[in-house]
């Protein structure tokens, strides 16, 4: 068999059985699909349990307002006085009372009484006094139509098209902002499982010198192919793990869950660039963290060299502000384009607008690029550093090292 | 074809720079089939290096290297078993995975039979299921050995092979090294331990700062640096002695140094017939430190 083939499958079936990495690939969806049952299941115990009925008093010295007393669960009792009233709040018949003063219909003031402390009245409250204010000052003016209007006047609903002018497949929205923001995450998680992976198995080979006795059986080049392949396709299951269960899930929660998710709904589109920016983001850090493991004496030192391209990676999650508010902002475009950082920008955009093709295809050809430049450049390195033990070379020999390879 | 490849490893004026230290300056040299070959010098000589330009790792700056016949690609790295001087396992995976997944990258399908008996011959078949972890210092190195030999190559090369092992461990290297030599096997031996490898050494190549300052049988090394002295265990005073320039005592022996013209029977013969009862007379060989001495002393002048 094929030498590569034989690392291939050797790095592949010992990730697999890494317990760190099953933890993480199953810990997702174990984790949703707990948040979504949980919620179900509360969502049970709370249901059956009818709506309390709140009393609330009120004191009308302006005259004139007694209809609309009953809305929704909510019943209003006229008081006789202010007195009666705080009686009638210390006994507990009623939860709170208001007062609306003679002059009310020139200031629109209304004082309200109530045994808790609070920061701001209640929103619920504030709404039902307001209707019943409304109500009755329109009730003799108008029809019960338009005093239902000035109550409720906007039932706001919006539909983004496309450019063909028909409804756009995404329509935004929190739901819309929340998946890519989980799996700009997730990308990143995956990509720096296994491309982490990778450093720390050729850093340990290098600490317990096993490397040479890999050198003397196969090409420097079959060794970093077979491994970078290996944990690649690794991680490539994690993704396709989360990428399926995360489509399952969202639909579960969409239709359990609604409200504020019922438009969860994660396309193909998407799923399908995802997979693009796992497979070219894993191979520009998976060669990155391979230069790494090869020029640092221990897995230690080379954690410590890659860290700034684990930054510059997570980098767009610190202007994930900008992204949302703005996505066609140049910083955005340039973070897009530029290789480390395009991975994660990709899926935070992609939710939010459509990114112009040309910006995909050229982010697409800088990370090819890179990837063909950087690997010829730590393939010319690879073989001297690995046998360099006890040692990591300074910034200035591994540039003359390069010069000389 | 036998003839062709009566060199297992032929390596001619091989030479290997860093930066702008020389490490390995012009050494040729060439091992036959079923020889033990000794590769010796002190720390730092340019043994493993050499080693490693034979193995492929390092590539030589100029000159040739041939295993069997065949110049140095991938495929000749299947044809070579090297235990190299630093050197470790996997910790996780256990012998027999340690053992299949060397032999597979040499290019051998695992065979979990001859693992087994590798096993065996080491006394160590009751251990195949443990991870090298769980393993001690001494089991860890013979497992080393075993994969240096699972994928059954022409030509093993062994860098420092008994450092840390136990003597009873040492012996039993030594026991399956001479085993290999009766199957046809040839073996490099590479060690600045020159003492340990003169019983087994049918030749050698001593280096020092990389180049070669000896290369022979060691048979006919030894003859060229002997001292021509003797040593003799006598009873009672040996007296005047002709052709004997000088005496030393070196605890109950004498160590008796004639002048060139005389052999050793000559002086035999004078003891002998002086009526002194002699329990031990030998022809001294210098060992290989001795010789080191001597020509690294020579080389530096």
């Amino acid at each position: 068999m094929n030498k590569t083939l034989i690392i291939l499958k050797h790095e592949f079936s010992r990730t697999l059985s890494r317990r760190s990495f099953i933890l993480m690939t199953l810990a997702f969806p174990l984790l949703a699909l707990l948040a979504i049952v949980g919620y179900q299941a509360t969502q049970g115990l709370w249901q059956p349990s009818a709506p309390e009925t709140t009393t609330i008093g009120y004191v009308d010295q302006a005259g004139g307002f007694d209809d609309y007393t009953s809305q929704q669960d909510v019943i209003l009792v006229l008081q006789p006085g202010e007195d009666e009233a705080t009686e009638a709040l210390l006994e507990g018949e009623i939860s709170q009372y208001f007062v609306i003063p003679q002059d009310y219909l020139s200031t629109g003031l209304v004082y309200r009484y109530t045994l808790e402390r609070e920061v701001e009245p209640p929103g619920k409250v504030k709404q039902v006094i307001r209707n019943f204010l409304i109500g009755n000052l329109l009730a003799d003016e108008t029809d019960s139509l338009v005093v239902e209007r000035a109550q409720y006047p906007l039932s706001l609903n919006s539909i983004t098209l496309d450019e063909s002018g028909q409804i756009a497949e995404e329509q935004g929205g929190f739901a819309a902002f929340i998946v890519p923001y989980i799996f700009s995450f997730l990308l990143i998680m995956a990509i720096f499982t296994s491309s982490g992976f990778l450093m720390q198995g050729l850093g340990e080979e290098k600490e317990n010198r096993i490397m040479e006795i890999l050198l003397s059986s196969v090409s420097p080049r079959q060794l970093i192919t077979g491994k970078v392949l290996g944990l690649g396709a690794a991680g490539l299951l994690q993704v396709i793990v989360w990428l399926i269960s995360a489509r399952f899930l969202a639909g579960m929660a969409s239709s359990t869950i609604g409200g504020m998710l019922s438009s969860l709904q994660i396309p193909t589109d998407f799923l399908i660039i995802s997979l693009v920016y796992f497979i070219l983001g894993y191979f520009l850090f998976a060669i990155i963290m391979a230069g790494a493991g090869s020029i640092g004496a221990s897995a230690r030192e080379s954690q410590q060299l890659s860290v700034i391209f684990t930054l510059m990676a997570v980098s767009p999650l610190w202007f994930a502000y900008l992204i949302t508010s703005n996505p066609n902002h140049a910083l955005v475009q340039f973070l897009t384009m530029f290789p480390f950082t395009a991975p994660v920008t990709v899926m935070l955009r992609m939710g939010l607008t459509d990114i112009p093709a040309w910006q995909l295809v050229v982010s697409i050809g800088l990370m090819i690029v890179t990837i063909v430049g950087l690997l010829w450049l730590v393939a010319k390195v690879f073989r001297t550093f690995l046998l360099m033990y006890g040692k990591t070379p300074r910034l200035g020999e591994i540039v003359r090292y390069l010069r000389q390879a | 074809m036998k003839g062709a490849i009566a060199a297992v490893a032929e390596v001619g004026n091989i030479v290997k720079t860093y930066g702008n230290r020389s490490v390995v300056n012009d050494i040729s040299f060439s091992v036959s089939l079923g020889e033990i070959f000794g590769l010796i010098g002190p720390n730092g000589a340019g043994k493993t290096t050499t080693i490693r330009m034979m193995m492929d790792i390092v590539k030589p700056d100029s000159g040739e290297i041939r295993i069997l016949g065949e110049k140095l690609d991938e495929d000749t790295k299947d044809k070579i078993g090297y235990l190299p001087e630093e050197r470790g396992l996997y910790k996780k995976l256990t012998v027999t995975e340690t053992l299949n997944y060397l032999s597979a990258l040499k290019g051998r399908q695992p065979d979990n039979i001859r693992t087994e008996e590798l096993l065996k011959r080491v006394g160590m078949l009751l251990h195949k299921k443990k991870k090298i972890e769980e393993l001690s210092r001494g089991m860890g190195q013979l497992i080393q050995f075993l994969a240096t030999i699972i994928h059954d190559p022409q030509l093993v090369i062994l860098d420092e092979p008994f450092a840390g092992l136990d003597p009873v461990n040492t012996e039993l290297l030594k026991e399956i090294i001479l085993e290999l030599r009766g199957q046809g096997k040839s073996i490099i031996f590479s060690t600045h331990q020159m003492n340990q490898v003169e019983e087994l050494c049918d030749r050698i190549l001593m280096i020092n700062h990389g180049r070669s300052v000896l290369y022979g049988k060691l048979v006919d090394i030894k003859n060229k640096y002997r001292n021509n002295s003797v040593l003799v265990d006598a009873e009672g005073e040996l007296g005047e002695l002709d052709s004997v320039v000088n005496i030393q005592k070196i605890g109950k022996y004498t160590e008796l140094f004639l002048d060139d013209r005389t052999p050793p029977q000559k002086v035999l013969e004078q003891i002998i017939n002086k009526g002194i009862v002699v329990n031990r007379f030998e022809v001294t060989t210098p060992s290989l430190n001795q010789i080191f001495i001597r020509v690294a002393g020579e080389s530096s002048e």
